[in-house]
């Protein structure tokens, strides 16, 4: 624009010179027009620099552990007992404790939760009770666990009469899950146009017959991914299981993967993590640092697990 | 002539605000039925009423009676058989998340039909009614909400006649589609009015004029007028602001 400007004469008269003054006040920098511009580039300067920082605590936190770590990690560590009072051998009881806890407790929070939200969203009207029912789950979901764990105590271990054992304690994990999983499955739920629903009952379809053909497959990746998150909080959380099931130490037959029964008490990552960490003396550093690589692990492949079934399931999604 | 549907007395209130006030008339079989009338003068609530989706409203008060094939719709046992005598077609075509043939079976499948054979032939006729057949003959199998709007909403319909029902109500179903598909689909109406009662929705009044045998004129909830198509669209309408309404000296 300059140089077509710079061809017009300057000490042009008459139309020329109008042109070329309003061509100037068109499209040369007005103070505001910089102004704007630099600030647009601080903003994004400084949304990039956090996003930045997100990222760079995860980076570092790994990479510390796996430094840290480095001396014990082997598939032994995975597969051994601890010995000598924790302060040597591998993590096999406390690997497996925490996988029966996760996976029984998903058993259980699943089949519950996932039908409340159908109830919730699909049958139930915009009732005070249906009100007060959704007001209870998103408090529920509030509740600190340590608060979820003497719950637990109370209605598994003392009144079910189910003793400090792995059921017990996966019920408690459960009951922490249960809000969580009962909000997302209800958002993915209400995710699905509404004209949908309506088509289908305006053919004939029951209720029923539209949640199973229609509302269902269209919504699952949602209620999936939901779910399969709850994993990693079941299987980070200590308090829950403290006082329900889990315990500081007990060795089971090495490399079997029914080495726990229901009724048993357990060992557990985040709880093996804590006292060897902080109760007993003289722990070789790499061992709480091997054990908490293998938490995140697990941790990460579950969640890796679940943005997978979330593309595959995407790429099926029809509308 | 054997009236279709009877509606004496209908009053619809949501809430405290009244959409339908005491409004009478009857649908004769096999005719096309004109309702026109501008926003919010019911006309969507009737529909509601006559396959009864209107109970899932909340806050709904209806009274008056109301007889479709000789049923009052309140002491319908099975809702469900019941709705599959009506067939809907809604403003915004609506293809549900499903291949285009299993869009047209999904009725019959719910209905209990499970025979591959007899869900192909209702498929095919339904398709070839809707005038939507030789377009999608050979691609039966992708996504019915990949189509274009307008046959999206000729899927819409070969859906609603999936069912053999004995009414098709139309609401505004040419809203989002272009002319040219609009005459198609009224050419199709016209084919179809032989077998089945019609109900046609609508706030273009032109098309009212071309389609209806008899129109009504709804007017904030009020029957203004009933009339053969010809007396509504004359110069000398039983009431002025029918006449002022379809000639758009209205306001």
């Amino acid at each position: 624009m300059t140089t077509l400007l710079s061809k017009l004469p300057k000490f042009s008269y008459g139309i020329a010179r109008q042109v070329r003054s309003v061509m100037e006040n068109l499209f040369s920098e007005t103070p505001v027009g910089r102004r704007k511009k630099w600030n647009e580039r601080v903003a994004i300067f400084i949304f990039a620099l956090m996003t930045l920082l997100i990222v760079l605590p995860l980076l570092l936190i790994v990479g510390y552990l796996f430094y840290k770590a480095n001396p014990v990690l082997s598939l032994d560590f995975l597969l051994k007992n601890p010995i000598h009072g924790m302060r040597a051998g591998g993590i096999w009881a406390p690997f497996l404790g925490t996988i029966y806890l996760v996976f029984i407790s998903l058993v259980i929070a699943t089949p519950i939760g996932v039908l409340a939200a159908i109830y919730l969203n699909e049958y139930a009207g915009d009732t005070w009770f249906t009100r007060i029912i959704h007001l209870a789950v998103v408090n529920l979901a509030g509740v600190p666990s340590i608060v979820h764990a003497l719950f637990g105590l109370g209605a598994f271990v003392l009144f079910a009469r189910m003793g400090r054992s792995i059921l017990a304690a996966s019920f408690t994990l459960a009951i922490m899950t249960l809000p969580v999983i009962i909000a997302s499955t209800k958002e993915s739920l209400a995710s699905v146009p509404m004209a949908f629903r309506e088509a289908c009952w305006n053919v004939g379809a029951s209720r029923w017959q539209t949640i199973r053909h229609i509302v269902l497959p269209n919504s699952i990746s949602g209620i999936l991914t939901g779910i399969i998150l709850q994993v990693s909080r079941a299987a980070g959380e200590t308090a829950p299981i403290m006082f329900t099931g889990a315990v500081f130490f007990k060795a089971i037959q090495e490399g079997n993967p029914f080495a726990y029964g229901l009724f048993d008490q357990c060992m557990a990552l985040s709880m093996h993590l804590f006292t060897i960490s902080t109760q007993v003396p003289d722990v070789p550093e790499a061992l709480p640092y091997g054990t908490a690589i293998v938490l995140l692990g697990t941790v990460l492949l579950v969640n890796a697990l679940a943005i997978g079934l979330r593309i595959y399931l995407r790429s099926r999604k029809k509308w | 002539m054997e009236n279709m549907i009877e509606i004496s007395d209908l009053w619809v209130r949501y809430g405290r605000k009244e959409a339908l006030k005491g409004i009478s008339f009857d649908i004769i079989r096999n005719e096309i039925f004109g309702i026109i009338g501008p926003a919010q003068s019911g006309k969507s609530t009737f529909l509601k009423v006559i396959n009864r989706t209107i109970d899932r409203i909340p806050g709904i008060h209806l009274s008056g009676t109301v007889r479709v094939d000789g049923e009052n719709i309140r002491t319908v046992q099975n809702v469900h058989e019941f709705r599959r005598k009506i067939g809907m077609v809604s403003p915004l075509p609506v293809g549900l998340p499903l291949s285009i043939y299993d869009n047209v079976a999904f009725a019959p499948r719910m209905a209990g039909i499970r025979k591959r054979s007899e869900l192909s032939e209702i498929v095919e006729s339904c398709l070839r009614q809707a005038a939507l057949w030789d377009e999608v003959k050979d691609r039966l199998h992708t996504l019915g909400t990949k189509l274009s709007g307008g046959q999206q909403q000729r899927l819409t319909i070969a859906r609603a006649l999936s069912h053999r029902p004995k009414i098709l109500c139309l609401d505004e179903f040419s809203i989002a589609i272009d002319p040219v598909t609009t005459m198609r689909i009224e050419e199709v109406l016209k084919g179809l009015r032989s077998q089945i009662t019609i109900i046609l929705v609508t706030n273009i009044v032109q098309q009212a004029r071309r389609m209806c045998d008899r129109t009504a004129f709804l007017l904030n909830g009020e029957l203004v007028e009933i009339a053969r198509t010809e007396v509504i669209f004359s110069d000398t309408p039983a009431k002025r602001t029918t006449y002022e309404y379809v000639n758009g000296i209205f306001g």
